[in-house]
């Protein structure tokens, strides 16, 4: 279980790392960054990048910074930043409730945000949280400069809107009203593993109503989203456990389960149902 | 002077039944241990392995100007050849490297070599095989069905065993109520944290080969490839270094190992082959994938007259060296009647080729799932007489010793009942039962389940050649020196590798000849350096090694009270050894055992009729003995995912007197997160073509820190009069009981939905289906 | 094979001039180049964390990084846990509590425990237990390695 061999390149500068993505992007060039999820695929040869553009020393990519109501996080910055609040307001405390549930404690230490967003591994809890909130997703290449939304950047399991010679620079995640609620919930079968089904709830609480809901779910279908049928559910009522629960089966009818031989439809509607209940329970606590 | 041997041992400090630290572990933690992947070569090994489960196979090509070797290469290298002599075993060669055919992804076709692994897997990856393709059998159920997947085993049924006591049928027809039940139990994988390896070295001035390998039977893995390479066993050195666990998946003879030494001495050089974890996991040996169904005769107020067993079991594509896949249908054979009191029994255990990875022994063997598929009957017979869990294993559990069980094997005096007690009492049944019902009010479901059971340990020849195995691996040699300098060597054919064999085996020897413990050291795992043994497995290591240190240390205790009583003048029956000395009991007059010892080795014309030097070898080949507990599991499953959680889990074991208690507890602890793993967690799934997709640690799941809860010990020691140290063995035991503690407590909890989980791992997806069908149902 | 780069590797305070393939990772550099075997490898797919080293401070899984990506920064393993021959109290305490059986694990779970304690000295038991959670141990089943952990823990935090 060793890798096949490539050619790494450790390119110092943004526009370098740009330059070298380019040309060897129809070379099979890929974006090394954490590499939690992309060695382990390398170390089965399932993946075999003949460039590793390895943008772990390339300077400025390591911002972390409120910009015009947003979180902006740049390619390097690691999961573990986020074990403390790394935003004002309830975004910061989302982001730490959310990184805790991400694999294990070694591998927070190495692997990056931007790095799980751009490999949008369907169970990600981060891809979750940027589609749950409808991040912005800044990709760069040569040329310039995009900005994806969150629903338009997830295509498919691990299957992004970026073209193979930008590299997702930074995402862009906004900021959270003052007693904006949250709530997560995930289900393995044991810690750290992949999620199987996870849920993220934000809403804002306006004369006991909630307001602004969102619902998102991860790990059940090819990419997180929101579910709009279970957001319908919860605008403009208060919260409670009737309400929670018709927002539960709301997003279990709602998804196109992923299925494997161990995982049936049913089941993974099943789990959709108690995480995204549970996580609106956590958001009223 | 009449004085015993047992009063004149001295009254100093006992060592055995003192936790003393282990001597394994200061190597262990600053990374001086030496495991097998360690050792440097010259030229790495990588394995092309079968992509498909079933196939001929038509042309093998290696890549231009690589070194790649295939069974065209290596046809002088004979069959692996396990054998039984009863029981309609058929038997089945596996050739090292696959010749026209292949049985089951991850066989092996061919080897690349390399001079490092990284450059002989590009090598591996570009050798390709074209196949003419069968449609493979993977289940045990179909493969009855299919074609004969080799020629020699005719129906595929490569082992087929019955048993039925006299009087069965009047017993069965006495019953009151019969209770049924179909237990299906899945593969899993040993997965011991360091996976298989091999380094091969060749001397070239002498043309021997030293093979270092992960193993846990050094001596028998040096005659099995002797044998298969037809080569001098004397040419031949095995050594286990350090070994990174093994629970059965190592003592098996890999083909790989054979390979390594057949290329070493072709290349005349070093060659070593390091299994990664996906080989691990699809290709190193499996276990566990049976089909069990039983059924239970019961009287009206619950005791079990009789049982009626069916076990198939899925053995893969090939025989298992040396125990042979006969291992696990055998064994429950055997052992079905478990720790119950009853007389009539009836079994047909068959073993059934398919087109999987070999099976073979791993921890528990058969008993995980035996007791797993019993303690279900009994719980569900209890249902069906209106008995409490505890109530029913009270008035069915054997009490009166020695007992010969319904197969004809002879339990040594045990605890099952109180064990039992223990448990319930501990956990408060009543208390539990008020709590769960007012749980169930709040919509939470607890459940307590119990799983109690006799395992067989310290397994002598005897019970072996029972089986009809052409190797009876039942004995052990201890070779015992007090060398000049005063320190004592013990060399054991057994083969720890984690055990703390070496700390308790000291403690052993200690009590009789009196020199501590530190001055004690225990030398195995190099085929050079001890005698002929059979390793470690079978939780027989502290009895049958244990017993032979005991004889060789009492002979060695002998030959130092003669010598110390010419030098003392004194009687040889007043001689006191203790605190490394010799002294004549009740006097100040005293001798050094160093310098006894030096004096045996430089002095020998003082002592008359003493031959000289200190060499005592000491044989033990015992009856085998009965360990016994009952595990108690208490869980909450979340009926809405389908996850057990497991709130407490409790031992009461008895495993005879504990030589050393914190490493007889650290046993249980593991094989109890072992059979929690086995309950809940680990399986090897495989498509229906055969493909394997448990590959990965992800998918093959061991439990973390996460999964095991805090598990409550117990300890009951029974002496055991079939064993000289009355010590009973316990590696396994942790491993048997939990299987069957946690899923009755799974059924216990899932009682008001009126649904049975039968099957391990008792998996969420699998909870949750029979929740869901229970509900569509109403 | 692919082309080597010169890189130097500096493993418990000793620096290693070594030349390897950039697919190399980190695990295999330091066994195989530096000669340090304390640091095993359990699954090289960064689930069972049997080669945790501590690189720059940080406690990371040695089989999902390259070699070339350490050059440069002090990486600490097994080996270099004990001061001479005082051992390092969590190793004190892995023998003290019988945290380990076959050893094959006990540097991986050491590391990381380790890694994890000076950097966060004051965690909290229940968060101990979630780090814990990150590697695998077939042997012990964790309930010694808690205890140990714990324990050193304490004594790690005495000034």
């Amino acid at each position: 279980m060793k890798p096949a061999p490539f050619i790494r390149h450790a390119p110092k500068t943004l526009d370098e790392a740009l330059k070298i993505l380019n040309e060897v992007a129809p070379d099979d060039g890929r974006i090394l960054a954490g590499g939690q999820s992309l060695v382990p695929i390398m170390a089965f040869r399932m993946a075999r990048p003949a460039h590793l553009v390895d943008i772990n020393e390339v300077a400025g990519l390591d911002k972390l910074a409120v910009e015009s109501g947003k979180l902006v996080v740049g390619a390097r910055v690691r999961h573990a930043v986020f074990h403390k609040a790394a935003a004002p307001g309830p975004l910061g405390e989302l982001l730490t409730t959310v990184a805790r549930n991400i694999a294990h404690y070694p591998i927070r230490m190495r692997g990056t945000m931007c790095g799980s967003l751009a490999n949008a591994d369907p169970a990600s809890e981060w891809c979750l949280t940027a589609a749950t909130l409808d991040a912005e997703m800044v990709a760069k290449n040569v040329g310039g400069e995009r900005v994806i939304p969150a629903r338009a950047f997830f295509e498919g399991i691990m299957s992004t809107a970026l073209a193979e010679n930008e590299l997702l620079a930074e995402v862009r995640l906004p900021l959270l009203p003052d007693g904006a609620r949250f709530g997560f919930n995930e289900f393995s079968r044991r810690a750290g593993d992949f999620a199987m089904s996870a849920s993220l709830v934000v809403y804002e609480l306006k004369d006991g109503e909630i307001a602004n809901p969102r619902v998102g779910v991860g790990g059940a279908e090819p990419h997180p989203r929101r579910i709009a049928e279970a957001e319908q559910a919860l605008a403009g009522q208060a919260p409670g456990d009737g309400i929670f629960r018709a927002a539960a089966e709301a997003a279990a009818a709602a998804i196109d389960p992923l299925e494997d031989p161990q995982t049936s439809a049913d089941y993974r509607r099943d789990l959709v149902r108690a995480v995204v209940r549970r996580a609106l329970e956590a958001s009223a606590r | 002077m009449t004085t015993s041997v047992a009063e004149t041992k001295g009254s100093g400090t006992k060592w055995v039944g003192r936790s003393i630290r282990r001597v394994e572990d200061p190597a262990l933690v600053t990374g001086a241990g030496r495991f097998t992947a360690d050792f440097p070569a010259n030229h790495h090994v990588r394995f092309h392995r079968s992509p498909i489960a079933a196939g001929s196979i038509k042309t093998v090509t290696a890549p231009k100007g690589a070194m790649v070797f295939t069974a065209a290469e290596i046809a002088a290298i004979k069959p692996i050849l396990p054998m039984l002599h009863k029981f309609n075993y058929k038997p089945l060669g596996q050739p090292v490297l696959a010749r026209c055919a292949v049985h089951f992804v991850g066989e092996l076709i061919a080897a690349a070599v390399a001079p490092t692994a990284a450059e002989a897997e590009d090598i591996a990856e570009r050798i390709e095989v074209v196949f003419d393709e069968k449609a493979p059998l993977v289940d045990a159920r179909h493969a009855l069905e299919g074609d004969a997947i080799h020629a020699v085993v005719p129906g595929n049924v490569i082992v087929d065993a019955r048993t039925k006591s006299d009087g069965f049928d009047a017993a069965w027809s006495a019953a009151a109520k019969i209770v049924e039940i179909d237990i299906r139990s899945r593969r899993q994988n040993a997965s011991p944290m360091e996976a298989r390896a091999a380094h091969a070295a060749c001397d070239r001035a002498t043309g021997r080969i030293t093979l270092t390998c992960t193993t846990q039977m050094p001596h028998l893995t040096r005659t099995a490839i002797a044998d298969l390479l037809e080569m001098p066993e004397s040419d031949l050195r095995v050594v286990a270094p350090d070994v990174g666990g093994g629970f059965g998946q190592k003592m098996s003879l890999a083909p790989e190992y054979v390979f390594l030494v057949w290329l070493a001495r072709k290349l005349k050089d070093s060659v070593a082959w390091v299994e990664d974890r996906r080989e691990n996991l699809v290709a190193a040996f499996h276990s566990r994938d049976q089909y069990l169904t039983l059924k239970g005769a019961f009287s009206a107020d619950g005791r079990l007259l009789a049982l009626d067993a069916d076990v198939l079991s899925n053995i893969g594509a090939y025989s298992c060296f040396p125990t042979t896949c006969g291992v696990e249908p055998l064994m429950a054979l055997a052992e079905l009647p478990g720790p119950y009191d009853f007389r009539a029994y009836s079994c047909r255990a068959r073993g059934v080729v398919t087109n999987t990875c070999p099976m073979a022994p791993y921890r528990g063997v058969s008993r995980p799932v035996i007791t797993f598929a019993l303690e279900r009957l009994i719980d569900k017979g209890a249902a069906a007489c209106g008995l409490d869990p505890v109530e029913i294993r009270r008035r069915n559990l054997i009490a009166k010793f020695p007992y010969t069980s319904a197969a004809g094997l002879v339990f040594d005096e045990g605890s099952y009942r109180k064990t039992l007690e223990i448990a319930a009492e501990k956990l408060d049944v009543p208390a539990f039962r008020a709590r769960q019902d007012g749980a169930r009010k709040r919509g939470r479901y607890l459940g307590i389940g119990f799983g109690t059971f006799s395992e067989r340990t310290g397994y002598g020849s005897p019970a072996f050649a029972a089986r009809g195995m052409a190797i009876t691996p039942g004995w052990e040699t201890v070779v015992m020196t007090v060398d000049p300098s005063g320190f004592v060597e013990a060399r054991i054919g057994s083969s720890p590798h984690g055990q703390g064999l070496r700390t308790t085996l000291a403690q052993i020897i200690s009590d009789e000849i009196g020199v501590a413990p530190e001055r004690i050291k225990i030398v195995h795992g190099d085929t050079d350096r001890s005698p002929y043994g059979w390793g470690t497995f079978a939780s027989r290591s502290l009895v049958i090694c244990g017993g032979a240190s005991l004889i060789a240390a009492q002979k060695i205790r002998t030959k130092l009270t003669k010598i110390a009583g010419d030098l003392l003048e004194a009687s040889p029956d007043d001689i006191v050894l203790e605190n490394d000395t010799a002294r004549v009991a009740g006097t100040d007059r005293a001798v050094s055992i160093a310098q006894l010892a030096r004096e045996a080795y430089t002095q020998t014309h003082r002592f008359k009729g003493i031959e000289p030097g200190i060499t005592e070898t000491g044989n033990y080949d015992p009856p085998g003995t009965f360990s016994n507990a009952c595990h108690a599991a208490i869980v909450e499953v979340d009926i809405e995912t389908g996850k057990t959680k497991i709130e407490r889990y409790l031992v009461a074991e008895d495993a005879g007197v504990l030589i050393n208690p914190m490493i007889a507890d650290g046993q249980v602890h593991g094989g109890v997160a072992q059979g929690i793993g086995n309950a809940l967690l680990e399986e090897i799934v495989y498509d229906e073509t055969g493909n394997p997709l448990s590959t990965t640690f992800a998918d093959y799941m061991p439990p973390t820190a996460h999964e095991i809860p805090t598990i409550e010990l117990h300890h009951v020691e029974t002496p055991s009069a079939n064993s000289i140290t009355r010590a009973k063995g316990l590696g396994e035991g942790g491993g048997i009981g939990a299987p069957a503690a946690v899923i009755n407590a799974i059924n216990d909890a899932l009682s008001p939905f009126g649904v049975q989980i039968d099957e391990m791992p008792a998996t969420p997806q699998r909870v949750r289906a029979a929740l869901r069908q229970a509900e569509q149902a109403k | 094979m692919s082309e080597k780069t010169d890189i130097v590797l500096n493993v418990n305070g000793r620096e290693h001039a070594i030349s390897v393939e950039p697919r190399k990772t980190l695990v295999d550099a330091i066994r195989e180049d530096c000669g340090q075997t304390g640091t095993h490898i359990g699954c090289e797919h960064g689930i069972c964390g049997a080669c945790t080293v501590i690189v720059a401070g940080e406690p990371v899984r040695s089989c999902l990084m390259f070699a070339v990506q350490a050059a440069g920064k002090p990486i600490r393993t097994v080996e270099g846990l004990a001061k001479g021959d005082e051992l390092h109290p969590m190793q004190r305490a892995f023998m003290e509590h019988h945290a380990l059986q076959c050893g094959f694990c006990t540097p991986g779970f050491l590391m990381l425990a380790v890694g994890v304690l000076e950097r966060e000295p004051d965690i909290s038991d229940d968060d101990l237990l979630d780090v814990l959670a990150s590697n695998l141990c077939r042997c012990t089943g964790y309930q010694n390695i808690i205890k140990a952990v714990r324990a050193a823990a304490q004594e790690m935090r005495k000034p």
